[in-house]
């Protein structure tokens, strides 16, 4: 998938993720694709819920030898 | 969610040590990253986590806490000890590093930038003889009755 912007949340833990990913999507128009990549084990059902909650769409979460990548459209 | 009325969380801190400083700004900034609206009131020694000369340096106190793990077994009456108190906090801190943990007031930081209103107990700042400016930036002063109006229609409110 094609991201806009790509952040590497790799070695952060609760609640860092998200709140990176929320600033980011801050910076960002609607409608634009971030990528962002997390190896906190919390992060799956973390930013699921933040999704949900806020709106922004997940389009996909992939996990790749320990590391999860989202991807998250921006509302 | 989208346009429905957003979710509110109030929460007072009133525990001004190092571990008891974490679980209200990280669930602060947190739901403020999750576009709800929160207020913290920080009362008593609550405080300490956003006074500007405090809240780098808060401390843990290994006396009385035997959850408090230690490199040999040793009774807690041991955390009496001049030097105990530095030793537990600094203990503390080299855990939170080693997971990249943020530190208080980075996380201070990261309540300002999803908007988190932080207030402090006026009668607290009275008793201890602090002034707003010894309080961190964004800060503002006020009484109960602020509280409990955002808190009178929260969703979740805690007491830490």
């Amino acid at each position: 998938m094609e991201a806009d912007k790509t952040i590497d949340c790799k070695g952060l833990n609760c609640p860092m993720p998200v709140i990176k990913t929320k600033k980011a999507l801050n910076e960002m128009q609607p409608g634009q694709i971030l990528k962002m990549e997390a190896t906190d084990k919390g992060s799956k059902s973390d930013i699921t819920a933040f999704a949900n909650r806020t709106g922004n769409e997940l389009l996909e979460v992939k996990e790749e030898g320990g590391t999860f990548i989202f991807y998250l459209k921006k509302k | 969610m989208a346009e429905e009325k957003r979710k509110r969380m109030a929460i007072i801190a009133s525990k001004g040590s190092l571990d008891m400083a974490y679980p209200p700004l990280i669930l602060a900034s947190t739901a403020g990253a999750m576009d709800v609206e929160v207020t913290i009131f920080f009362t008593l020694y609550g405080v300490d986590i956003i006074n500007k000369h405090k809240y780098g340096s808060l401390k843990v106190a290994p006396i009385a806490n035997p959850a408090m793990p230690s490199p040999i077994p040793m009774p807690n009456i041991i955390g009496m000890l001049p030097g105990m108190t530095a030793l537990g906090t600094q203990m503390m801190k080299g855990m939170i590093k080693k997971i990249n943990w943020p530190t208080i007031p980075e996380l201070i930081e990261a309540c300002r930038e999803v908007d988190v209103k932080m207030i402090a107990c006026t009668p607290t700042l009275e008793m201890t003889g602090l002034t707003k400016d010894d309080l961190v930036d964004g800060v503002t002063v006020g009484g109960a009755a602020e509280f409990l109006n955002f808190a009178l229609d929260a969703n979740v409110s805690l007491f830490i």
